[in-house]
């Protein structure tokens, strides 16, 4: 185990942040210990699972491999970050108003790529829709009612 | 009916997408050490000698707590919810790989993680055994000295003391004459049908944290069952149990792997010896090594009149239990008892053998042993029915069980729709529909089946309602909210009583200081059971809610009714919930209480006959239909269509009712078509998500469904069943009927991997594949 910190700096939910952290710190960590943010939570802690999706510069990545060393002057987006005045980003009210999920573990991870699938194909086909999730699982498999969301996400965001 | 029969959003939604959710995973407590277990390499071994000074060496690492330190606190350190036999860690040998040995505790998690590699233990290995057939075999090696069955189930206790066995219980049920139902038999049909081992794979993986307060200690833990917890906690520290406080969060998916004790009794002596708090978590390869669900072989032999009506079954089921009992043996029991499944059988031999093995320990999986029935009885239903010349679904109506006949343990059925679940089914799946089974490569079949669980007796439930002076309401009970909806249904049910409307009813988080008993979330009985206090205890406030409003209003009890928080009489006078409670504190003051308590009817069975009158207190039962494509060249199945149908009483949450039916039918998918946990020499070789390969969105069935039939239960509350586990009953031999129907193939074990479907369909060519 080494002692070596670094500072890193970066975008965080839109607001300029710093961090102190140790070389070896995932991206996880860094945003539990330091930000008090645990949407991307650790799972399967091999980036198979997708519970710890973050946005890093508008591309997914695994937080839990993903080194928060590397986040030095990205911009990052969490599921925190994704209410507006508080109010449900689309995306979460889909999930809410389909009732998309069970235990909630896996929850922010498939809210966050689903933000990224309808940016890049704003009217998802069903096989786009499971084709683009599918490195995220759900144990409790809401998955019916995941693609029913996110159908109703794509249908409210682009009115 | 205001709230019930409703689908009501889930009460925590906006808590969960915005991921603010409460769960223990992410509890830390100011000045808490991370603890790392340390676990055997080897299967069966005698521990020679534990050498920590390595791990004790490294900066940050503040203890590493072995056997002996904890035998200076809990001398007999042995738990369980069936035997007392699982220590709190390795006392003197280890009996599966992955056993945890001694706990590494540091300030920082990479630092424990570090200390625990650096502990080494040196073995002295025994001969291992991990075949559930081989290990109940008297010349095996025996696993476990003597036999210690815990005290709570009084029909165990004989089986103390018994040694020189790894058959840790024999469950046995005999009806009529079994020898005479053969000798009347037309034709025999004998088969042997066996299924692996899987695990739950919770998301939130396992995770308990203690710390000390006062003379007494908080166990903060993702746990399915807070007040077992407590129990037993106790009980090891020797303590009252109100010294022992046990709370939980939700739950990050539970399926039964956080049942009983797992990391609590462990936590809770690591943060009594060093006198901090105390967090062990687990990472996704070791829930692999701390439960699983029973691997087991099925021995079924059915007797059959030339008119296809079944007169005698024979069942011998073998459950691999691994190398602690768990909750196997209540599994061997409790199903075990349902194996002849829904059927009117005359003459019935039931056996059922809970046997010890080198594996890491078994215990309850979404449906607690009944799915490994199903596949045996029902995947011989079809081959029966085809020899018989009987369509599938025709065989399955001339030999149900109906309403009024005595199942096999002698309890009569009542409150199961068995005809309206193979209607339905049979509507769904269009079953007199000519089918096209394909002629080129890939071929196509349906098949469909239906089983059958018996609510998990006796078991009891209490819940507390409260209102407060400012007319607000809370409920406290121990259901602990997993992702199946319970926080919702429960405020349902008050608010159905209260009129107060669902989304404002405050739902207090399971927590054995505030939160009445209740005996676990399992065996989908929370429902009923819970469902039933939760609304006495309603009823209970809505009585005294109508004293006093009957006083201040003067006017009958009987005259009043309760609508949107507001009681009013037959005359027209309103009172809101508020202003009764200004009525009777005098300002915003003061809390009513109301409590109920719910626990069912029961006869224990005969322990030579297994016969009882009164042996759940409600039948659960499920039927699946699916249509498959199969791919010849590869023995690749993919699932079409999927229906599952269920009797759930009534649908106090249809939505709710639908994710349960539907979620349990795709995790089925999985155990039917690839998971399965691969060892070797105890091993888990394949003890990864990376390896172990569970459903995904491109394996949902593009056409899956739920139905359900809602006649209510003469006592569920509202008239609901549980239904959490009805949907993993029939996927399996509904799927591996459809192959039979597609190909003729018969395949005996779960799970239908590509391999081993190419391999049938090739024996069946009379061109066998060779072992590489």
């Amino acid at each position: 185990m080494t002692d070596a910190t670094r500072t890193i700096r970066f975008t965080l939910n839109g607001r300029a942040v710093t961090a102190r952290i140790a070389v070896y710190e995932t991206l996880v960590e860094v945003l539990q210990r330091e930000f008090a943010l645990l949407g991307a939570r650790e799972s399967c802690a091999q980036g198979l699972c997708g519970c710890c999706t973050v946005l890093v510069d508008g591309t997914a990545v695994s937080g839990c491999l993903y080194l928060a060393a590397f986040a030095d002057g990205a911009e990052l987006v969490t599921v925190e970050g994704l209410p507006k005045d508080g109010v449900l980003h689309p995306v979460q009210q889909a999930f809410v108003d389909k009732g998309a999920f069970q235990c909630g573990f896996c929850t922010p991870g498939m809210v966050l790529m689903t933000k990224e699938l309808l940016e890049q194909h704003p009217h998802p086909t069903e096989d786009q829709i499971r084709h683009y999730l599918s490195g995220n699982l759900c144990r409790c498999a809401s998955y019916p009612e995941i693609v029913q969301a996110v159908k109703l996400a794509a249908d409210k965001v682009h009115i | 009916m205001r709230s019930i029969g409703q689908s009501v959003p889930r009460l925590e939604g906006h808590a969960k997408v915005t991921g603010s959710v409460e769960y223990i995973h992410h509890l830390r407590l100011p000045g808490m050490l991370y603890g790392k277990i340390h676990r055997s390499a080897l299967a069966h071994a005698r521990i020679v000698s534990i050498d920590a000074s390595a791990a004790l060496a490294l900066d940050g690492v503040h203890a590493v707590i072995t056997i002996q330190d904890v035998l200076s606190l809990v001398p007999n350190p042995y738990y369980g919810p069936a035997f007392h036999d699982q220590p709190i860690l390795a006392h003197g040998k280890v009996r599966h790989v992955g056993e945890p040995v001694a706990v590494a505790l540091a300030v920082d998690p990479h630092i424990a993680e570090q200390a625990a590699d650096l502990i080494h233990v040196e073995y002295e290995p025994l001969d291992a055994v991990f075949d559930e057939i081989e290990a109940a075999r008297p010349d095996a090696p025996i696993i476990h000295d003597v036999l210690k069955p815990a005290g709570m189930f009084t029909d165990l206790k004989h089986l103390g003391g018994r040694s020189g066995t790894n058959v840790a219980l024999d469950a046995r049920v005999r009806r009529g004459d079994i020898a005479k139902g053969f000798a009347e038999a037309d034709r025999i049909f004998e088969h042997t049908f066996r299924t692996g081992k899987v695990i739950h794979a919770t998301f939130e993986p396992m995770v308990s944290l203690a710390e000390k307060q006062g003379d007494g200690i908080t166990i903060h833990t993702a746990s399915q069952s807070p007040s077992f917890v407590r129990a037993e906690v106790s009980r090891l520290l020797g303590w009252a149990e109100n010294r022992v406080r046990v709370r939980t969060a939700f739950l990050g998916g539970g399926f039964g792997a956080k049942l009983y004790i797992k990391l609590e009794a462990l936590v809770a002596v690591c943060a009594l010896l060093t006198g901090k708090p105390v967090r062990i978590g687990l990472s996704m390869d070791e829930q692999f090594y701390t439960i699983t669900k029973h691997g087991a072989t099925v021995r079924i032999k059915t007797g059959v009149t030339d008119d296809g009506r079944m007169i005698a079954r024979e069942v011998e089921t073998y459950w691999n239990g691994g190398a602690y009992a768990d909750i196997g043996p209540r599994v061997t029991q409790k199903s075990g008892f349902t194996a002849a499944g829904p059927y009117d059988i005359e003459h019935v031999a039931l056996d059922n053998y809970a046997v010890y093995t080198n594996h890491p320990p078994a215990g309850a999986l979404r449906g607690f042993g009944i799915s490994q029935l199903v596949w045996a009885y029902e995947r011989q239903a079809d081959i029966i029915a085809r020899e018989m010349g009987i369509d599938p679904l025709a065989f399955r109506r001339k030999n149900v069980l109906r309403e009024g006949r005595p199942h096999a343990t002698g309890t009569v059925v009542t409150d199961m729709e068995i005809d309206a679940v193979l209607d339905l089914l049979e509507k769904r799946m269009d079953w007199r529909r000519p089918f096209d089974r394909g002629t080129g490569v890939i071929r196509r079949g349906r098949g469909l089946a239906i089983g059958l669980k018996a609510c998990i007796s006796p078991t009891t439930s209490v819940a507390t309602v409260l209102l407060y002076g400012d007319g607000s309401c809370a409920l406290h009970c121990g259901t602990v909210d997993m992702g199946q909806a319970s926080d919702t249904a429960m405020a349902q049910i008050v608010s159905e009583v209260l009129g107060i409307q669902t989304q404002s009813i405050r739902v207090v988080r399971p927590d054995t200081d505030v939160t009445p008993y209740d005996m676990a979330t399992l065996g989908s009985r929370s429902t009923f059971h819970m469902g039933n206090a939760v609304r006495a205890a309603a009823e209970d406030v809505l009585a005294q809610v109508f004293h006093i409003a009957a006083t201040s209003l003067d006017t009958e009890v009987s005259s009043l009714e309760c609508v949107d928080a507001e009681v009013v009489s037959s005359r027209g006078a309103r009172m809101t919930l508020r202003e009764i409670m200004l009525a009777r504190f005098a300002m915003q003051a003061g809390t009513i209480v109301g409590t109920g308590s719910f626990a069912p009817h029961y006869k224990k069975p005969d322990p030579a006959t297994g016969q009882s009158p009164d042996v759940t207190p409600f039948w659960m039962l499920g039927g699946a239909g699916a249509e498959i494509e199969v791919d010849t060249e590869t023995g690749r199945i993919e699932v079409t269509k999927l229906v599952n149908v269920a009797d759930v009483g009534r649908a106090l949450n249809p939505a709710s009712v639908d994710r349960q039916l539907t979620g349990a039918a795709i995790m089925q998918v999985g155990f039917t078509l690839f998971e399965e946990m691969v060892f070797s020499d105890g091993q888990v070789v394949n003890a990864s998500l990376a390896d172990y390969k569970i459903p995904g969105f491109l394996d949902v069935p593009r056409d899956i469904s739920a139905g359900y039939v809602e006649v209510p239960h003469r006592n569920g509350p509202y008239g609901a069943k549980g239904v959490g586990e009805t949907g993993v009953f029939s996927p399996s031999p509904a799927i591996a009927n459809a192959l039979y129907d597609a190909l003729g193939v018969i395949v005996h074990d779960l799970p239908l991997t590509p391999e081993r479907v190419l391999r049938a369909i090739r024996q069946a060519e009379n061109r066998p594949l060779g072992d590489e």
